[in-house]
């Protein structure tokens, strides 16, 4: 499976917080989270974003809540895959139980910039700026886990 | 090769006689936990795949703190559709209004959890359970509603920091203090997918508030887990209360730490974390006297809603008024917490130097309701984040500290130290 888009690009330490503020987890409906995704770091992301596009953020992505309304709203916003140098925990598990892809790879994190393109190869795991041309490479997940990224998500891959 | 203390807990629950930092294991769990906010997206999940029952109706815990007393419709409805689903299952400790307490604060209390379970709770600070020398650890509604469905879970055995308490906390030092001290040291993700077991001499000399309070807020440097071995202290505190049978598990003498930290805690000093994350930590000598003026105090939660905390806002409010320009909310986190503080006078002593009391709640912890803060606001709170925006507005902030410095601040009308005060 291959993914490419433009790049949404952060720091370090993006917490689940920002990324779906509590005051709208009143609801679980992905396409109300999607509409506040981002919106206390980045007031543009909603406007901005596009269907296919990829977020970049650098160490410890996701880190706070075990709110899975926060993978939810990313993916529910058209994010097809979070490039990261690292996950928290909780999210890094919640991303894949609802099937958003998400990938670890330091320099791809530290070196792609802000509205590059980018594509993303799941199964060989490389990370391509088609902007740069530069290439990286990142730990493909096995086919277990790409299955239940297909399925959209873990539930979703043990019923269907 | 020993086993950490954690890495004991986890064999024995995957039915095998050792595991090693990496491996991938299917663990029964003794408890599947979840919250108003958590359970009606795991409710969603365990209908979509068509699940007929739960894997056992007494090992599924379903409270009500978040919202509740509900603040709006949606709220309400969420807690309406996991009130149905618990009625429906005939689940035993389901907590609603009238007898729910925060969820971490309530469980303990209710011996629900007990030492040597293996517990996942939808909501990141379940590694609360880890002061009672249990494995706990926080997960999304997915593995909750799998968990529901199977009673187990698949984990990453973790290898660990081991951490190191010598000596005695000072006055005005507490629990909160030490984890925001190794917060600081060690960063928010510092301990990322590993466990802290903390051990030493110093720990006997920790309440079980204080191991609770310390073990809560290990998810805040990223940790799994946090776990403490189980002592007298311990099991003073659960013996009486555990409503099923306990285990108790040591380290092995060889088991093998990633990095051993030690901290002294009669050095310890009280400590506030700076926003916007919890790693931006100075100690109250380091903060001068009017350098951070405030306009609200909150005095509760998970973290520090338990008796002691009460106590030692109470110790520093009793005939005392708190600053005109500083709202403060107090939140003790049960009914039975709540109670107590009736019946000790502490109530009297909080509503008299003009705080206010409130139901248990999570509430303004995470910027739900109950003390959103404005534009431009501060707000010293002895919560577990102060993320942007977490209580309130984007351009808010939160400065996170104990009861004590919570409760002198509230007085000051700026961070102040409680032995000033």
């Amino acid at each position: 499976m291959k993914v490419q888009g433009k790049v949404h690009k952060y720091g370090n330490n993006v917490d689940t917080d920002v990324i779906i503020p509590a005051r709208y987890l009143n609801t679980s409906e992905p396409s109300a989270l999607a509409e506040h995704c981002m919106e206390d770091i980045d007031t543009e992301f909603v406007k901005n974003v596009s269907k296919g596009d990829i977020m970049v953020a650098e160490r410890n992505f996701g880190c706070g809540s075990s709110r899975e309304h926060a993978p939810i709203a990313i993916k529910a916003s058209g994010i097809s895959c979070v490039i990261a140098s690292s996950f928290a925990r909780i999210f890094y598990r919640n991303a894949l139980n609802i099937g958003l892809s998400i990938l670890e790879c330091e320099e791809a994190a530290k070196e792609i910039k802000a509205n590059d393109e980018v594509s993303v190869d799941f199964d060989t795991g490389v990370i391509t700026d088609i902007t740069t041309g530069k290439t990286y490479q990142a730990e493909p997940f096995p086919p277990f886990i790409q299955n239940i990224i297909e399925k959209g998500g873990l539930l979703n891959s043990l019923t269907k | 090769m020993g086993m950490t203390m954690t890495q004991k807990i986890l064999a024995d629950h995957a039915g095998l006689k050792e595991v090693k930092a990496g491996q991938l294991i299917n663990a029964k769990l003794d408890i599947v936990h979840g919250n108003d906010v958590t359970s009606p997206v795991a409710i969603n999940e365990f209908n979509r795949c068509k699940a007929e029952n739960v894997f056992d109706k007494s090992r599924i815990t379903l409270i009500m703190d978040h919202f509740t007393p509900n603040k709006d419709i949606k709220s309400a409805e969420n807690c309406k559709q996991v009130r149905e689903f618990a009625k429906k299952f005939n689940i035993d400790n389901y907590y609603d209004v009238g007898q729910m307490g925060i969820e971490h604060a309530l469980l303990p209390e209710q011996g629900l959890v007990v030492p040597g379970d293996t517990v996942i709770g939808a909501d990141s600070h379940t590694c609360t359970y880890g002061a009672l020398g249990a494995f706990s650890t926080g997960v999304g509604s997915t593995d909750m509603a799998a968990g529901m469905i199977s009673g187990m879970a698949w984990f990453k055995v973790p290898s660990a920091l081991k951490i190191v308490l010598k000596g005695k906390l000072q006055e005005n030092v507490s629990g909160k203090d030490v984890i925001l001290h190794l917060i600081g040291k060690i960063g928010v993700d510092g301990a990322l997918y590993r466990s802290l077991e903390f051990t030493g001499e110093g720990v006997h000399a920790l309440s079980m508030d204080d191991r609770l309070c310390i073990a809560n807020m290990a998810i805040e440097c990223g940790a799994k887990n946090g776990i403490f071995p189980v002592d007298d202290v311990t099991l003073e505190y659960v013996n009486g209360r555990a409503k099923r049978e306990y285990k108790v598990y040591e380290a092995d003498a060889d088991a093998e730490y990633d990095e051993v930290i030690e901290i002294d805690l009669s050095a310890l000093r009280p400590t506030v974390a700076f926003p916007h994350l919890p790693e931006n930590t100075k100690t109250i000598d380091e903060i001068k006297p009017n350098e951070v003026k405030i306009d609200q105090v909150v005095i509760g939660s998970c973290t520090n809603g338990r008796m002691e905390d009460m106590e030692a806002a109470a110790k520093i409010l009793k005939g005392k008024k708190v600053n005109k320009d500083v709202r403060t909310i107090i939140i003790p986190a049960t009914q039975q917490i709540y109670l107590q503080c009736i019946e000790k006078g502490i109530i009297k002593i909080f509503i008299e130097a003009g705080a206010v009391v409130s139901t248990p709640t999570c509430g303004p912890c995470l910027g739900g309701h109950m003390g959103i803060l404005a534009k431009g606001e501060r707000a010293v709170a002895t919560t577990n984040r102060n993320f942007v925006g977490r209580m309130g507005h984007p351009e808010s902030e939160v400065y996170l500290s104990s009861p004590a410095v919570a409760a002198a601040s509230a007085v000051a009308g700026y961070i102040a130290d409680p032995a000033k005060i």
